[in-house]
């Protein structure tokens, strides 16, 4: 069972001979029978590592042998024994199921009965017999996973590489990918999955994981996290001031670690001290500190070091007057195409000072409400308020008193830093000494003063999205908007980001988050569950975990309490 | 790449199988293919003509006499003029600076003196130079009317001087000088380095900007097997698109087909293959869509457009030009199909542009085979 599939020794790979290095002296085994994690944020070199060892890359130094035959002489006989799933969906979305399934078993060579047996098989077990005709572009992002899943897996792969299989896939079909990873583990097929998330990688067996095209940690997580024993704590109790707990509580030298969980705060003290006296902290009388059990992000990040330590310099200023006590509001917001309803009838208030999340799996109807929030689409039904100005009746004065921070990164990249501000500055109608003030005040606040004649395309990614935090409240919004903000970010660049959200928050600022990531939605005051364009549940995260909450479920996780709302939910339809 | 490893053919008819469904799905083949030739065709077919009919002229009549009565009837009688009568130069000179009339023509006082003299330059003519390419037809159209008429006086009066030379032209394969019969066959070259070529750079590319090939790759298909399935695809495709337009030029068109169908299909094969190995070339360089379009129309579309002899006058080039010309396969396909179409299998113009293309399409392939990477890197 312990088998290596894949062998890797002293592996490097460049992209271009002076360029960057993705992948830096690298040496690993990858076992058969079991799935091997490969965990790390963006550009951690997960990509590179996945098309090596399936021979689409060839390395610059070093060897990989794959089942045995070496990427460099040997790829044809490679690609005939494993199953690729690239992090893109690579089949032919103008194709059918069973086209993209007959192309491949061609390709594969599977023929005659073995291709009936093989299809009624993996249809089966993808549970996509009912959809054989459909167009794969016309799938849901689940389905087209599954789809490239039985693609990959027609000839009954020795190695099976899955570079994130489960990005962009509701935690429902996530979990039924894991199902079927699973028992293709037990023919004993060595699986390799890839993921930025790091929940995911408690389901594996051995992780690898990848920081800047180094090896951080390999080895069971279970040993990795077993590491944080007794260092994990969660405080409760702190109530509306938990965000200024959070703040204090990062600056002390024995913690480590620190995030929001709903109501709660998670704690990871330094190795070998003791737990932190609470009234140090906060001299509340009903705050409690609790040890809890410790997971894989916890070890993680004290493997990185602990989260960055700094003083958040003077936070945006604030507006003083306000007209609403719900700064935004979503009156029955209804969006249709043709004859299908991406969004339908959602209704929700945000209060002063709160953080509001939009949740949901890519196709939901999650981007579509957002968007008719922030007036980029025209509601079919509904309005969208924000200081109770609407957005289609008053949209400048509207979209004045908002600041909006795009999902990818949409700024000039060979614009400066300061180039960058000016120029949303100036889109944003300051002009003069007000513009001065506003760039100057908006680098002091987010310390992007030194970067600031660097092109904006060279920063790091946590500089990008302080650059990009910084043109979107440059106007000094009430409102900010965020969409996906810290998806496919490590964990430490997205603990710094809440930091200055949070900070912004206690000023009195509103925000609106979108997310398909359960832990990003720990952030939010409240969350509003979107699913197949309703609005199923609002409460807050704690809330919404209670709801499901049961014997086999003691513990439940937000992603239980959405798989078990939406069941309830279709049970009911 | 092993020469024979198993299966390869079965894996090239699945990815045939996959490009024609594609084509047959994706609205932006099918308009390359098929929507394109229709409309270049119909472009040039009816809407370009270099044949200029009801030329509008100003006649300057200055002193009226029986010879110019019968010039101007002469004139007005052809379908080729639109003329107007005035005794003043100076009433035509703003409507040819305005562009309502295209030319002037001045019998002046003393025409018929001039005339029994035997003068050469017994009439004039004023064109519009800032348009010098209808200035050229008006003052062509106007010598052939004057040449017309005095040859019809001479005859009428039988007093041909002794000796003078009578020049009688004849214009072989296209007597009636439509310019239709040409510019079919040209645009009919454009289609096809269209077909061959941007079509093929931007369906290669498709695949690497969706990021399919990747899958592709991870399976036994070699990228020889890929190319193979683009190439005998996009092959088919520029043959049917041939078919229409040949159909086209014979039946809409009415243009003769003096040589065989089958010359015609085995040139254009030549051809198209020279067209598909540019096309895979720049594939080999371009990943995007983008770039691919606009690589195809630098290097196919615009020399093919300017250099392939059928607007532009190849002789009349300065040398540098010409020289240039001499690479670009358009030239020898335009020339090929001018003379299969118009005057027939003429083994003289046919196998010299037949054995440059098939080097120029060798030359093309081995260097497509040279760049072609067998990786994603």
């Amino acid at each position: 069972m312990t088998d290596a599939v894949v062998t890797i020794e002293a592996l490097t790979k460049r992209y271009d001979e002076t360029g960057h290095v993705a992948i830096d002296d690298l040496t690993t085994v990858i076992k058969a029978g079991q799935v091997t994690g490969l965990v790390g944020p963006d550009g951690a070199g997960k990509t590179t590592l996945m098309r090596l060892m399936a021979g689409l890359l060839s390395p610059t130094s070093g060897t990989i042998r794959v089942c045995g035959f070496d990427v460099m002489t040997d790829a044809a006989a490679i690609h005939g024994t494993i199953g690729y799933m690239p992090q893109r969906f690579g089949l032919y979305e103008d194709l059918s199921v069973i086209e993209n399934l007959n192309l491949y078993a061609d390709l594969r060579g599977v023929q005659g009965n073995e291709r009936r047996d093989t299809f009624d098989r993996v249809l089966t077990f993808t549970d996509l017999t009912r959809f054989t005709d459909r167009l794969a572009g016309a799938l849901s992002g689940g389905m087209k996973q599954k789809l490239g899943l039985a693609c990959a897996m027609l000839r009954s792969p020795k190695l099976l590489l899955l570079d994130e299989p489960s990005v962009g896939v509701d935690p429902i079909s996530r979990r039924e990918l894991w199902r079927m990873v699973y028992a293709l583990i037990e023919q004993g097929v060595g699986v390799v999955w890839s993921t930025a998330y790091l929940d995911e990688a408690e389901n594996c067996a051995d992780v690898v994981v990848l920081h800047e095209g180094h090896v951080l940690f390999y080895g069971d997580p279970r040993g990795m996290t077993a590491q944080m024993a007794g260092r994990v704590f969660q405080l409760h109790g702190a109530g509306p001031e938990k965000r200024h707990v959070l703040a204090r509580a990062l600056t002390r030298p024995d913690i480590v670690d620190g995030v929001m969980q709903g109501d709660a705060i998670r704690l990871v003290v330094k190795k070998d001290t003791h737990p932190p006296d609470v009234t140090e902290i906060m001299t509340l009388p009903q705050v409690t500190l609790a040890p809890v059990a410790p997971r894989f992000e916890d070890a993680f990040v004290d493997t990185l070091g602990g989260q960055p330590k700094r003083t958040l310099g003077a936070a945006p200023r604030q507006r003083s007057e306000h007209r609403d006590a719900n700064p935004v509001e979503a009156r029955g917001l209804t969006r249709r195409f043709g004859s299908f309803t991406a969004a339908d009838h959602i209704s929700f208030k945000i209060a002063r000072g709160e953080i509001f999340g939009l949740l949901g799996p890519n196709g939901a109807g999650k981007s579509t409400t957002f968007k008719m929030m922030c007036g980029l689409l025209r509601p079919s039904e509904g309005a969208a308020l924000v200081d109770g100005l609407d957005l289609y009746k008053a949209p400048s004065a509207a979209r004045a008193r908002l600041g909006y921070m795009a999902q990818k990164f949409s700024l000039y990249g060979d614009l400066s830093v300061a180039q960058n501000l000016e120029f949303f500055a100036g889109a944003y109608g300051l002009s003069g000494a007000r513009r001065r003030e506003a760039v100057t005040h908006v680098a002091r606040a987010f310390d992007l003063s030194p970067h600031m004649n660097e092109s904006a395309g060279d920063l790091s990614l946590g500089f990008k999205q302080r650059l990009a935090l910084s043109c979107a409240v440059m106007h000094d919004p009430p409102v900010l908007f965020l969409d996906e903000p810290t998806s496919g970010v490590d964990p430490l660049t997205r603990r710094e980001f809440w930091g200055f959200i949070n900070a912004m928050v206690s000023r009195g600022v509103t925000i609106m988050v979108t997310t398909h990531f359960m832990d990003e939605a720990e952030y939010c005051d409240r969350v509003a569950l979107i699913y197949r364009g309703k609005c199923i549940a609002i409460d807050t995260p704690d809330a919404l975990q209670q709801s499901v909450k049961s014997g086999v479920l003691p513990n439940p996780t937000l992603e239980d309490a959405f798989i078990g709302l939406v069941k309830a939910q279709e049970e009911a339809a | 790449m092993s020469a024979t490893r198993p299966g390869r053919w079965r894996r090239i008819r699945a990815l045939i199988i996959k490009e024609t469904l594609q084509v047959v799905r994706d609205p932006s083949s099918f308009v390359v293919a098929f929507v394109l030739p229709a409309l270049l065709l119909f472009l040039f077919g009816f809407g370009i003509s270099f044949d200029a009919t009801r030329v509008k002229v100003g006649l300057v009549i200055e002193e009226p006499t029986p010879e110019t009565t019968w010039f101007l009837a002469s004139l007005a009688n052809t379908p080729f003029f639109d003329v107007r009568q005035s005794s003043d130069r100076r009433a035509f000179i703003d409507d040819l600076a305005a562009g309502r009339i295209n030319g002037i023509i001045v019998l002046a006082g003393d025409f018929a003196e001039r005339l029994a003299r035997g003068d050469t330059a017994a009439i004039q003519v004023i064109t519009d130079g800032s348009d010098p390419n209808t200035a050229g037809l008006v003052s062509g159209y106007v010598q052939g009317a004057w040449q017309s008429w005095r040859d019809q006086r001479a005859l009428g009066s039988a007093n041909v001087a002794p000796g003078q030379i009578a020049v009688n032209s004849r214009f072989w394969f296209n007597p009636e000088l439509e310019s239709r019969r040409f510019l079919v066959p040209g645009s009919i070259s454009l289609i096809e380095m269209m077909i061959g070529s941007l079509l093929t750079a931007l369906v290669v590319s498709r695949e690497w900007e969706r990021g399919t090939i990747e899958a592709l790759l991870s399976t036994p298909v070699g990228i020889i097997e890929f190319i193979i399935g683009k190439v005998v695809s996009n092959f088919a495709l520029g043959m049917c698109a041939m078919g229409i337009c040949v159909l086209a030029a014979l039946f809409v068109f009415n243009i003769p087909l003096r040589g065989s169908i089958f010359t015609l299909l085995g040139f254009t094969a030549i051809f198209l293959s020279v067209a598909l190995s540019l096309g895979l070339l720049i594939s080999t360089v371009a990943r995007t869509q983008f770039l691919a379009s606009q690589m195809a129309m630098l290097v196919a579309f615009l020399p093919g457009l300017y250099f392939s002899g059928f607007l532009f006058e190849i002789a009349s080039m300065p040398a540098p030009l010409r020289a240039f010309a001499a690479i670009v396969p358009s030239k020898y396909y335009v020339q090929g199909l001018q003379t299969i179409f118009l005057a027939g299998d003429i083994g003289a113009v046919l196998l010299p542009a037949s054995v440059v293309l098939a080097a120029m399409s060798l030359l093309l392939f081995a260097l497509t085979a040279r760049n072609t990477k067998q990786r994603l890197d």
